[in-house]
């Protein structure tokens, strides 16, 4: 591995190591280009991911302190862990269930196709649908994803068997085990799905794509990459010019660096992003870097999420077999006449048995109703709603001003009001949930209120407009030109898909897009 | 249970307070524990704040088939948080004053009500939290609901029953994929 000077004014930082970070680091070393990738957390590797769900969660998550406020169920059911987000080699890729549905064409002109709705602030992407349809080409074939390029599906589980009858019953058409980056037979150095059940805690067999086992060693290989792990950025500094020079963060043994920069590039999951655009303030950027809009940190998008749980009087025991490997994409549609904008997906998800009540259930379910869900465990079945969220100016990002990391630095606090369509496409959308299973024979239905973010996004948006966003197409900060935001805070808006996949086809364009401009000399 | 002790050993650190139980014959826990009877002893907690935090953990998560010793852990895990934060040790004491001294021996009605009374209270959400996070974390949970935990040592269930459902019908093909073997 090649080891960058810290005064190496050339250096391209890139600040975080997951789906953005760690494909953009493959991408740029692979074309020979330098690159010092900072990650916060240690490394795993297949053989450390522990099968343990508490011990899982403990090694994977970022557990440093966040903060919340508004009306939104998340402030009373999850006050100590507002969004779920990974710290590790490879970031939330190696949490991730692998679902990776594409945003609709329509979805990318949201304002355009919802029209004006109050109290949102909806913009259209700056980019057509069929230019981003090309690197969604390139990141799915990069993934392998099923059911994509001739690629097939995966096998039905006896879950996916509950969720696909009632959902046929009830009149949806297509539903299917799902757009996955999981291999049904070994490939791309990576191995096969074995229909274990433990996704999230990492995959025991690689079988799920993560930039920890593929994009990560890859870019090692090319003799360009410098890793750095457990090394926390603190702030990103700029010169008189205005363009930024230097990342300043915290190694291992506690100690301050600082490395010089040619180019920084920022993929901490939306919130982080934001939160670190924000400590970068200075006299020049007195409303933290990249902000003369002050957009940076607003519009935060989580999707419209939540359970719905049927139970049944005969063994599902869904625990086993690939997480995800379900959904129904009838809903994704925009039909006003349901009585909301934008749509949504229904996802096949289970929960391992300790995680099902601290996360499936609102904090307001105990006693008797508790007693009889967890008592039907092994015949439960269970969707998890994934739908376009409204973004609001108001829901954002900001520095808590009284609590303090272990850097002594302000954490992120978190500020959302639901918007009233949020509200009615759950409510439509747990009603769609629950009539699928009670077309099977559920004898008992139940849902779960708003979950802890595992998706963040539009906290650093692209726009057209300089005033909407913090970013260009390509990711390139308004304010400063060799600064680009590479992660999930870029999209523009949410839309109704799980966003690992856009943010790997968006890298893989920043990719291209800086390559260019460094041998054009334009960076 | 490496968690807890058999009786009659005692430890020589101090003790605050026991509850104690047996477990129930023929039951997962008795095929594996080196005896019937079972005690935790705990480092703060008196042996009444003990006894009404395991009614309070069966209120909250009531399973009637499930033995004592898998509430014991709820305990335990309270009187260490307990031992470890004065503010947790106070939180647990007034609130468990609040309910009253004869909080165990009341109906499950009468419990549960008393509590609702105070659901929004911090003391209500710690014990929520920690009777979720540790009732369904334990060996004892595993066994009792059926769980089957960790796989990938046993080769997933690609070949063993994760798609053994078939009281409806099967998906076709185009909607799902090849299983074992390209079939």
């Amino acid at each position: 591995m090649v080891q960058i000077a810290h005064d190496d004014s050339d250096a391209i930082v890139i600040i975080g190591s997951g789906a953005g970070g760690g494909t953009l680091a493959h991408e740029l070393t692979r074309r020979g280009i330098k690159v010092v990738l900072l990650e916060a957390g240690a490394r795993q590797s297949l053989a450390s991911f522990s099968q343990n769900p508490g011990e899982a969660f403990a090694q994977l998550t970022w557990l440093e302190p966040r903060t919340t406020s508004g009306s939104w169920t998340v402030r009373e059911d999850y006050p100590g862990l507002p969004s779920w987000t990974c710290k590790t080699v490879g970031g939330t890729t190696v949490h991730w269930t692998g679902a990776t549905p594409r945003i609709r064409p329509w979805e990318l002109r949201a304002r355009t196709t919802y029209g004006h709705i109050a109290g949102a602030s909806l913009i259209d992407w700056p980019i057509e649908y069929a230019e981003l349809e090309r690197y969604y080409d390139h990141a799915e074939r990069r993934l392998n994803v099923t059911r994509r390029h001739g690629n097939p599906g995966l096998p039905a589980s006896s879950h996916f068997k509950v969720m696909y009858n009632g959902a046929k019953r009830i009149g949806y058409k297509q539903v299917h085990t799902g757009y996955l980056a999981v291999n049904t037979r070994p490939a791309d150095d990576r191995g096969m799905c074995i229909q274990q059940g433990f996704c999230v805690q990492g995959c025991k067999t690689g079988a799920k794509w993560s930039t920890l086992y593929t994009e990560i060693p890859r870019a090692e290989a090319t003799g360009h990459l410098d890793l750095r792990i457990r090394c926390r950025a603190l702030r990103i500094e700029h010169g008189e010019n205005g363009r930024v020079n230097a990342v300043v963060y915290h190694d291992e043994s506690g100690q301050e660096l600082r490395q010089r920069a040619r180019l920084v590039c920022v993929a901490c999951n939306s919130i982080e992003t934001a939160r670190l655009l924000l400590l970068s303030e200075s006299a020049r950027f007195p409303h933290g870097l990249a902000n003369s809009s002050d957009q940076v940190g607003r519009n935060y998008c989580r999707h419209t999420a939540g359970f719905v749980w049927g139970v049944f009087d005969q063994p599902i025991r869904f625990w086993r077999g690939t997480t995800l490997a379900g959904i129904v994409e009838d809903e994704t549609k925009h039909d006003p006449k349901r009585g909301f904008a934008g749509g949504y997906h229904l996802e096949l998800a289970a929960l391992d048995l300790p995680s099902l009540p601290l996360a499936g259930f609102p904090s307001t379910l105990w006693g008797r109703e508790l007693g009889f869900l967890m008592d039907h465990y092994e015949r439960m079945a269970g969707m998890l709603i994934n739908g376009e969220d409204m973004p609001r100016a108001t829901n954002r990002i900001t520095l808590d001003p009284t609590v303090k990391d272990s850097f002594a630095l302000p954490v992120a606090h978190i500020h959302v009001d639901e918007h009233d369509n949020d509200a009615a496409m759950r409510t439509h959308a747990q009603r769609q949930g629950r009539a699928i299973y009670e077309a099977v024979g559920a004898i008992r239905t139940a849902t779960s209120r708003q979950t802890p973010a595992t998706h963040n996004m539009c906290t650093a948006r692209m726009s057209k407009n300089p005033g909407d966003g913090v970013v260009d197409e390509y990711g390139r900060a308004h304010d400063v030109p060799n600064l680009f935001i590479s992660d999930g805070s870029a999209l523009s808006t949410p839309g109704s898909a799980n966003p690992t996949l856009t943010i790997v086809a968006l890298a893989l364009r920043q990719a291209e897009y800086i390559t260019r401009e460094l041998s054009a000399r334009n960076l | 249970m490496s968690t807890m002790s058999p009786i009659p050993r005692r430890s020589f650190l101090a003790v605050s307070g026991i509850v104690s139980g047996l477990l129930v014959a023929g039951g997962p826990l008795s095929l594996i524990a080196p005896g019937r009877a079972w005690a935790l002893e705990m480092k703060v907690l008196t042996s009444s704040q003990g006894g009404a935090l395991m009614s309070v953990a069966r209120t909250i998560a009531p399973h009637d088939n499930l033995e004592d010793a898998a509430y014991a852990l709820v305990v335990k895990a309270i009187d260490a948080a307990a031992a470890a934060d004065e503010h947790v040790r106070s939180l647990v004491a007034a609130g468990l004053a609040g309910l009253g001294g004869d909080f165990a021996s009341l109906t499950e009605a009468a419990r549960t009500a008393a509590l609702k009374a105070v659901e929004k209270s911090a003391f209500f959400q710690l014990l929520r939290a920690s009777t979720l996070a540790n009732l369904y974390s334990s060996a004892i949970a595993y066994a009792h609901f059926g769980y089957e935990g960790e796989a990938f040592s046993k080769g997933g269930y690609l070949t063993r029953g994760f798609d053994d459902l078939h009281w409806l019908p099967e998906v076709p093909l185009q909607d799902s994929g090849p299983g074992v073997g390209g079939g």
